[in-house]
């Protein structure tokens, strides 16, 4: 019993001992990537890979996601007759929701671990301490352009994948159920509003961008430097941005639509 | 372990280790370590695995913090961070021992790095130079290839290049030797001394490779035990009269440091007495 409240103690003391270096790593990336603003190659270069490399999976699960709400919307809302409003139902969904989180999700898998490998990768080969000795700070090369390109893409994406859905709506609702081209669009545009929903979706979306390139960049940067380690790295940077995503969106959500 | 501060050899020195105490996680590395690093020379530090050799070019470089005592670049202290640190670093290169190539650059692009990194010169002068310091490790012609196509030695001496590419005062040497074929071991060892001549780069080798530290040393410390366990030119080390010293340099498998790691009692171990 002693153990067990000395083991809860051990695990509380380092879980606010990370959080505390990962708060100040947050910092010096932010500062970071201020300076890097500068180099505009570096930024665009980590878009490349951070963002385009990511448009395959993202427009790919978009369309099945919003063939998917199609499907089920339209079976929902038959039942009431209230078939019209299947463009405002898919749309509201993605926008306001699967947008954001989905993609967030998809860019936490694809893009952040590979982050993570990468600068764990670096560490473990030293590259980050031969940066270090030429009297180049790696927050400003390594770190700054990734957090930038991060927060840069994922709004981006996240758009990207609600249009993309929408469109996925309208392939089934159309295609299979015959719903009428413009009442499809036109509920959508009328249930739709572009602060209250699109608005918010992009203010959650470069919210779970920070989220996971903080994440990666911090698991990857303190990554034990072994092959083991840079593994656990990985993992844990898909476990843990995954976990802030869905928690920070319940957040976001209440705060945004509950009106808190 | 202590020693006397004053110098061991009449060169001037370039760096100075005073009274040096570090320790990592909790375990000690140095308790009072003196040595000085004569200037214009190739100074060779061996040691066994793990008595923390590397971890003087980590506490040269800035990467690390002494928890006490004096270690001077220069005449003067090593800077905690800040301009002062960056303005001393570019008077630093260093040879990693995995060489630390950045995977995502080519050869070329690896060397030009510092030059980029650090100064405003014109694209046409940045190639000339890092021609130029491809030349003096013979890979001019690699400077397409990628870290990835290329062997041990030929990634060391790309490492080497764009060590010595802004001409510093100190290159830091950390193993070299590991894990290289002998022709490219040979080759390593005869750049460290033609870099050195050439363009009078005060030079520090950390190894445990008795033979080729020797073959190019001017000076050679021996560090054991938080300290200074021997030092003196080659010649004195190989002919030293301290056990441990003659142990380590000879490569003796038995002397002052036993064949076998402390342990129970070995038929009490094995449990087959009654």
């Amino acid at each position: 019993m002693i153990s067990l409240v000395q083991g809860l103690g051990r695990w509380g003391v380092s879980f606010i001992a990370r959080l505390g270096e990962a708060v100040l790593f947050l910092l010096g990336a932010i500062s970071g990537a201020a300076k890097s603003l500068r180099r505009g190659r570096l930024i665009i270069q980590q878009l490349y890979s951070i963002g385009v490399l990511t448009m395959l999976i993202i427009m790919v699960s978009g369309l099945f996601v919003g063939m998917v709400l199609g499907l089920q919307g339209y079976y929902q809302l038959v039942n009431f007759s209230a078939e019209s409003s299947l463009g405002m139902v898919v749309a509201l969904f993605l926008v306001r929701e699967l947008g954001p989180v989905l993609a967030a999700l998809l860019f936490a898998g694809r893009a952040g671990s590979a982050l993570t490998a990468e600068i764990g990768l670096m560490r473990a080969t030293d590259q980050l301490a031969a940066m270090e000795m030429m009297a180049v700070d790696p927050m400003q090369r390594v770190v700054g352009p990734r957090f930038v390109a991060g927060i840069i893409a994922m709004p981006l994406l996240a758009a990207m994948l609600s249009a993309i859905g929408v469109l996925g709506g309208y392939l089934i609702g159309h295609g299979q159920f015959g719903v009428d081209p413009g009442v499809y669009w036109s509920s959508m545009q009328n249930g739709v509003d572009f602060y209250d929903d699109i608005l918010n979706g992009v203010i959650k979306s470069v919210v779970f961008g920070v989220i996971v390139v903080w994440v990666a960049l911090f698991e990857g940067y303190v990554a034990t430097p072994t092959s083991e380690g840079v593994s656990r790295a990985t993992t844990r940077t898909v476990v843990t941005s995954s976990l802030a995503i869905l928690g920070g969106d319940y957040i976001l959500t209440a705060l945004m639509f509950g009106g808190l | 372990m202590s020693q006397t501060v004053s110098l061991p050899h009449d060169d001037s020195p370039l760096v100075i280790a005073e009274n040096l105490h570090f320790s990592f996680s909790g375990r000690p590395i140095y308790s009072g370590l003196n040595l000085s690093i004569p200037e214009g020379k190739i100074t060779v530090i061996l040691g066994p695995s793990g008595c923390g050799k590397s971890t003087f070019l980590g506490l040269l470089g800035g990467r690390l913090r002494p928890d006490s005592g004096v270690l001077k670049f220069n005449g003067k202290d090593i800077p905690r961070s800040g301009s002062g640190l960056i303005a001393m670093r570019r008077k630093m290169g260093m040879l990693f021992q995995n060489s630390a190539l950045l995977t995502d650059l080519n050869v070329f692009e690896n060397v030009a790095f510092p030059f980029r990194e650090q100064t405003d010169l014109p694209e046409a002068i940045i190639r000339i130079l890092v021609l130029m310091k491809l030349e003096m490790v013979g890979l001019r012609g690699a400077r397409n290839m990628m870290p990835s196509e290329l062997s041990g030695g030929m990634s060391r001496r790309v490492s080497l290049a764009r060590a010595i590419a802004l001409d510093p005062e100190l290159v830091m040497y950390d193993e070299p030797f590991v894990g290289l074929d002998p022709v490219s071991m040979g080759v390593i060892v005869k750049l460290i001394s033609e870099l050195n001549d050439a363009m009078g780069i005060t030079s520090v080798i950390v190894t445990h490779d008795v033979a080729e530290g020797c073959s190019i040393a001017d000076y050679v410390y021996l560090l054991d035990g938080g300290g200074v366990a021997g030092h003196g030119s080659p010649e004195e080390m190989m002919n030293s009269d301290n056990p441990g010293v003659r142990q380590f340099m000879q490569g003796l498998p038995d002397g002052p440091v036993g064949f076998h790691y402390p342990a129970a009692d070995y038929i009490l171990d094995l449990g087959v007495e009654k």
